[in-house]
């Protein structure tokens, strides 16, 4: 027995992302990608959703809310309501205050904006009581026809006879949902029998029920009698959200409720007489569906690819376990590089062979199994739209968002962290960045300013990049900022990228007027923080009245990369493979000495000795190697005893206690049984760049 | 006074050797004890990290506790070996080993029998100690695991040590 608090954290966990559904959709609304005829059914599945469960919970508030939400979401459903920009935004306010309330369950000491609330309700209000904005009749009527089933049953002779009841099954019929349009026609025969059934019945059902369900009522009078269901229209618009993969199209109306298993059944049965006829084609033919439904889900077939990241059907598992499972894939790589290793050593071509095909169903395994800790980045985007929307709006500037890779993935655990962040910089970005339109003109720009948010690979990271056409950075006014706080002296060199980093200092902030938005001063720096915190990088380019551009790189924090193993001394090191350009030999001659650069084709390339920077007590090889290695735009070499080849690395999390360490950035356990360190590179080089300074 | 409250106040103790010096540990943090095998040495650390170790898939770090203690850095014998230990930190147990000269045996020392810490002549911080028992005419001191492994301690003790000691600057 599921005890009520865990009941009642699902219950939040699900509105939250059902709000988020809701979020999305009147966005994509608002912003011309959808018209409201796409999203209106899962708006207001959304909303009705919410408010049953809330009901169960008794949280009377957020039924309450709720239900004027749908109320109004019900009439723009049946056509009475016109969806306008004005009706989205208010229904924008109203998902927000929702939020609200759901955050508020959670957290009680987060307060809901009860005046807001009383708001929203007069506002919906108004809509719920304009009789004059009600579609005429007719119009009402098809409405109606288009969501309801239309059943037809020309009841056989014999029904009577078989101890059925019509009227029993129309009182049925009634517990499934609402009837209309029921009609009853008769033609009684010369050869009257009283006890036969001349009857034919004709009614719209309006229910949730799926057919299987109608079909049910009608299950002993199926041999005797004619039984037509016909689905509703709105069957096509559910089975635009039917979830699958490439599937049947039969599979898909049975998913969707549209056809039963029995007439799919029949059909197929059907289908191998008339092997030129279509599944499709049959089922219309034997008047089980509706063309139009059997186009949706021809269409569903289709674009299944184009699916939106929020219809997927997901499968909510414990990370607990999926953790473990990971571990475990871990500890079966280990396991299975130390077996290679071994049998390599053997000459049994015979069991190499048969072995590689395990590594290579371990490395699918492999990359199975640390998918599903992998989400797309896109729902990050998506309540970034929000923020643009909201803040724009408040600073009334018009800002067009355009978003890029939001289908690049990223650990499950890094989005989460990396929400707060985002959030910041494009705040920033709207509110420093961005010039109010007049400026913008005077400055002949285009009115609408641009944000533009993208992800993408880059040699073994994720780069996020957040790119605004506004002012730019004014390196002079940072500077002169800066040294007004004391935080650098005037007479210190800087170069321009690190006077823009400057932005990221504790206590900074340009902005001469503090607004609600941005400009506290706290921010940028919690920025740079979480953004180490999860072992990323933050740069900044700016060109000044032309834009900004802002970029995290991130490592795709996998639990397992491909690796490349090295010794100095006895200390084995992985470096990520990805980042490798190449190994050449170590030719000491051709250094001067203490000089820590050398000529690669006519190239200059700095290098780091990693014994040296390592303090490895052991003297150094006769024969050294030099790797080079390129991150972000920069290229280094690491100077390192001998090349061990590539692995893959089964990244352990350092111990706690070294929270603290230079360039290593997790550790791993190499075939041989030892234990060898990850190199985190960027964050490598910087503290090679800083011993060397500090000399 | 009845059976339980005799397994109340009965605490089970590790005790090990510092060179000739005897420790005491209370088993509950005690995973297990294992030989002194092969370690790796981590990059730019204290003296006291002796380094990581497999354990069967997990990477340990191992602590010099010597040193940790204030003493000499351990000499490697025959009958050295590392105390793996379990110690709270942050909600979850942490896994970290202490390398010792050697381990003796478990005692079943009763609290009436452990006397308060000496005010000095421990050569040890008095937050380390727990007690002293007499056994057999000679003392073992009862650490605090939690303490003396403290993991937060230990992080910090790391993050400040400067990186530029010139270990190894003679190349």
């Amino acid at each position: 027995m599921m005890d009520m608090a865990q009941a009642e954290q699902i219950f939040i966990e699900e509105a939250q992302d059902l709000l988020q559904v809701m979020e999305t959709c009147l966005l994509d609304i608002e912003g011309g990608d959808a018209t409201p005829a796409d999203h209106i059914a899962a708006i207001f599945r959304a909303a009705h959703t919410i408010k049953g469960s809330a009901g169960l919970f008794g949280f009377n508030t957020v039924v309450g809310f709720t239900h004027s939400v749908e109320s109004v979401l019900d009439k723009v459903r049946d056509n009475k309501l016109q969806m306008d920009a004005l009706l989205v935004s208010l229904l924008l306010d109203c998902q927000q205050h929702m939020a609200q309330m759901i955050a508020a369950l959670s957290y009680p000491a987060l307060a809901v904006n009860a005046a807001q609330g009383t708001f929203l309700l007069e506002q919906l209000g108004t809509y719920l009581q304009a009789p004059k904005d009600l579609a005429p009749a007719p119009v009402a009527a098809q409405t109606a026809a288009a969501d309801a089933w239309s059943v037809d049953v020309a009841y056989g002779l014999d029904v009577f006879r078989d101890g059925m009841d019509p009227v029993s099954q129309l009182s049925y019929l009634t517990t499934l949902g609402t009837l209309e349009q029921v009609s009853l026609q008769y033609s009684f025969p010369a050869d009257f029998d009283p006890e036969s059934c001349y009857l034919h019945l004709q009614l719209q059902l309006k229910t949730g029920a799926g057919k299987q369900k109608i079909e049910d009522v009608f299950e002993f009078i199926q041999e005797s009698s004619q039984v037509q269901i016909k689905p509703p229209l709105t069957v096509v618009e559910q089975l635009e959200h039917t979830p699958l993969q490439p599937e049947k199209l039969g599979q898909l109306l049975v998913d969707a409720g549209a056809v039963t298993p029995r007439e799919l059944e029949q059909v197929l049965e059907l289908q191998k007489q008339q092997t030129h006829s279509s599944v499709g084609e049959l089922l219309v033919q034997q008047g089980a569906v509706p063309t139009a439904v059997v186009e949706a889900a021809v269409n569903r077939q289709a674009h299944q690819e184009h699916k939106r990241a929020s219809d997927f059907q997901v499968l909510k598992v414990e990370a607990r376990k999926l953790d473990h499972l990971i571990k475990l894939i871990g500890e079966m790589v280990t396991a299975g590089s130390a077996n290679e290793m071994l049998i390599s050593q053997t000459n049994n071509e015979q069991l190499q062979e048969a072995f590689s095909s395990i590594t290579h169903l371990i490395e699918q395994i492999r990359d199975g199994a640390l998918s599903l800790r992998m989400v797309q980045i896109g729902e990050s985007f998506s309540r970034l739209k929000r923020i643009v929307r909201d803040v724009s709006r408040e600073l009334g500037k018009d800002v067009e968002l355009d978003v890029v890779g939001a289908e690049t993935e990223l650990d499950k655990s890094m989005v989460e962290k990396l929400s707060d962040p985002l959030m910041h910089i494009v705040r920033n970005a709207l509110d420093h960045g961005i010039e109010p339109v007049d400026i913008r003109t005077y400055r002949g720009k285009p009115a609408q300013g641009r944000l533009k948010l993208s992800a993408y690979h880059e040699a073994g990271a994720v780069v996020i990049e957040i790119q605004d056409d506004g002012a730019g950075l004014d390196a002079s006014r940072i500077r002169a900022k800066a040294e007004e706080k004391g935080l650098i002296s005037s007479e210190q060199a800087l170069s321009q990228e690190d006077i823009y980093r400057l932005i990221f200092e504790p206590g900074f902030s340009t902005a001469a007027q503090v607004t609600n938005l941005s400009g506290r001063g706290v921010g940028m720096d919690v920025v740079k923080r979480n953004i180490e915190e999860l072992r990323g990088q933050i740069l900044i380019d700016s060109e000044l009245g032309k834009g900004a551009r802002f970029r995290i790189r991130l490592p795709l924090t996998l639990a397992i990369i491909d690796g490349f193993e090295v010794t100095v001394g006895d200390t084995h090191l992985v470096l990520p493979v990805n980042m490798i350009q190449e190994c050449l030999e170590f030719e000491h001659a051709e250094l001067v000495e203490d000089r820590n650069y050398l000529n690669l084709r006519g190239d200059v390339l700095p290098f780091v000795r990693l014994r040296q920077l390592f303090q490895l007590p052991q003297p150094p090889a006769s024969r050294e190697n030099i790797v080079v290695v390129q991150y972000g735009r920069s290229r280094a070499g690491l100077v390192v005893d001998t090349l061990n080849g590539e692995l893959q690395a089964v990244i352990k999390p350092l111990a706690p206690i070294f929270r603290s360490t230079h360039g290593i950035s997790g550790s791993t356990i190499l075939g041989s049984g030892d234990v060898g360190f990850i190199l985190d590179i960027p964050q490598l080089i910087e503290y090679a760049c800083s011993t060397e300074s500090a000399r | 006074m009845n059976h339980t409250d005799l397994e109340v106040n009965r605490q089970q103790y590790l005790t090990f050797l510092l060179r000739d010096e005897c420790f005491g540990i209370s088993i509950d943090t005690v995973r297990e004890i294992i030989e002194y095998a092969q370690l790796t040495t981590v990059p730019l650390m204290p003296d006291f990290v002796k380094g990581v170790i497999n354990l069967r898939g997990d990477i340990v770090p191992v602590i010099d506790l010597s040193i940790r203690l204030g003493r000499n850095a351990l000499e490697l014998k025959n009958r050295t070996c590392i105390i793996i230990l379990e110690i709270p930190f942050e909600g979850q147990r942490v896994v970290i080993g202490a390398a010792v000269d050697s381990v003796n045996e478990v005692l079943e020392i009763g609290k009436e029998q452990v006397e308060p810490p000496p005010s000095f002549g421990a050569r040890l911080k008095a937050q380390f100690i727990q007690g002293v028992v007499n056994v057999e005419q000679s003392f073992v001191v009862l650490l605090h695991g939690d303490k003396v492994l403290s993991i937060e301690e230990l992080a910090s003790l790391i993050e400040n040590v400067k990186p530029e000691k010139g270990r190894g600057e003679n190349v």
